[in-house]
């Protein structure tokens, strides 16, 4: 592959506000390519480098750092030590993490993967515009970091390529990858899961994003039997699609030790009234 | 990528028992300074693989850097450890997040398998008829 082709300059630009009271956010413009509003304390992360093959940062990466902003509070209290993104695309959700948790300083490293390779060559320039670091890695999905990374990542953001597509479309490399996710969406989410789930510290946090298609429900009881509470942190419907940026968490009280409890109807039930979840489910649905 | 990566880092080749660690053979690499923070530090070295870290270490032409046994974590808290060149706090945080490998090749160390670091980035990919089952 020829080194310049990833090098045209774009104009198309994210914003990252760095407001951190999360009640303001809903009087902000929309985050589109196309808005001109501007708020105060507002970085801005700018595409430096883009690439046909390479999927620029759309509506579903700005609800992702939307949703990661609603929680700078949390992430800043949780310290993570190391917070990963899995197909990370253009850098442009890895390097807001990186700049809105600047203040932890080395104290959190940063790790990011796809299996396109235009990809990582295009995050590794917008981190190093941003003045912020991840070690960038080529490769499909955790492959070749499950073993020594097992439990070790307290952080891991991902926007999956979520699409209902034919199941042939995963097995391109390209910017399909980005986006083809084979049936109902769900194809290549679930081969996700589980390798979260390895990479998963005791206290850490994932967070991702689903589109109604994918049943993100199903996704959430799906990752309560293996433990992990969930709530919805935000969701928002553009023209297209209806997406959820979902976040998981391991629970004691979920997942085996309470399988047992959570048959009874009962229990089922307190499980989901914990959640925000099942009525805000209700209410936008 | 960075030694702490390179720590973390196994081969999935076909044919790999462990695939791990993966030998490193360095081109180019460049320093880039970074705030040491003993908390982060002390939190990874059990975690780390120190055999493999200080092999990386030799094979950046760096033999001095790391000593043959891990620190303690006294050592990493030492008074003034921050500030002292020679501390083992700053020699770890060198060794993990100051080097930064640009080009090079990681190979596994059981099929000899190569995989390129270019501009900084590993290619971990595998054909699908080389993945391990």
């Amino acid at each position: 592959m020829a080194g310049g082709d990833s090098a045209a300059v774009s104009a198309v630009e994210g914003r990252l506000s760095e407001l951190s009271t999360n009640s303001e956010e809903k009087g902000l413009p929309r985050r589109g390519k196309s808005s001109s509003g501007r708020t105060l304390n507002t970085a801005q992360i700018q595409l430096v480098a883009s690439h046909p093959e390479v999927y620029e940062p759309c509506d579903d990466s700005f609800a992702l750092v939307d949703a990661l902003l609603s929680d700078k509070a949390q992430l800043l209290t949780l310290k993570p030590r190391l917070c990963m993104e899995i197909g990370c695309g253009s850098g442009y959700v890895i390097t807001s993490l990186a700049i809105m948790l600047r203040q932890l300083g080395s104290g959190t490293q940063y790790l990011a993967t796809d299996i396109n390779q235009h990809a990582v060559e295009t995050t590794q320039a917008t981190l190093e515009a941003h003045g912020v670091h991840a070690d960038v890695i080529a490769t499909d999905i955790v492959s070749g970091l499950e073993k020594r990374l097992h439990g070790l990542v307290d952080v891991v953001v991902v926007n999956p390529p979520y699409v209902p597509t034919p199941e042939e479309e995963i097995e391109c490399n390209g910017i399909a990858s980005s986006w083809a996710g084979g049936l109902n969406g769900r194809q290549v989410i679930d081969r996700i899961l589980p390798a979260v789930r390895e990479l998963l510290s005791e206290r850490g946090w994932l967070y991702m994003i689903a589109l109604e298609d994918n049943d993100p429900l199903d996704i959430c009881h799906l990752m309560n039997e293996k433990g992990y509470a969930s709530r919805v942190l935000l969701k928002r419907c553009t023209e297209e699609e209806s997406l959820y940026v979902l976040k998981f968490w391991q629970d004691a009280a979920s997942g085996t030790n309470a399988s047992h409890a959570a048959r009874s109807p009962r229990s089922e039930s307190s499980w989901l009234s914990q959640l925000p979840f099942k009525s805000l489910w209700h209410k936008n649905a | 990528m960075r030694l702490l990566t390179h720590n973390m880092l196994a081969s999935n080749a076909r044919g790999a028992s462990t695939g791990y660690p993966l030998k490193l053979q360095v081109v180019k690499w460049t320093t880039k300074e970074a705030e040491p923070n003993a908390d982060f530090l002390r939190g990874m070295l059990p975690k780390l693989d120190w055999a493999a870290l200080v092999a990386a270490t030799h094979s950046l032409g760096l033999p001095g850097l790391l000593p043959e046994s891990p620190p303690t974590d006294a050592e990493l808290s030492a008074d003034g450890a921050a500030d002292d060149e020679g501390s083992a706090l700053r020699r770890l945080h060198r060794a993990l997040l100051e080097i930064h490998i640009e080009e090079g090749t990681l190979v596994c160390p059981d099929t000899e398998r190569c995989f390129p670091i270019s501009k900084g980035v590993p290619n971990m990919l595998l054909h699908e008829d080389e993945v391990r089952n």
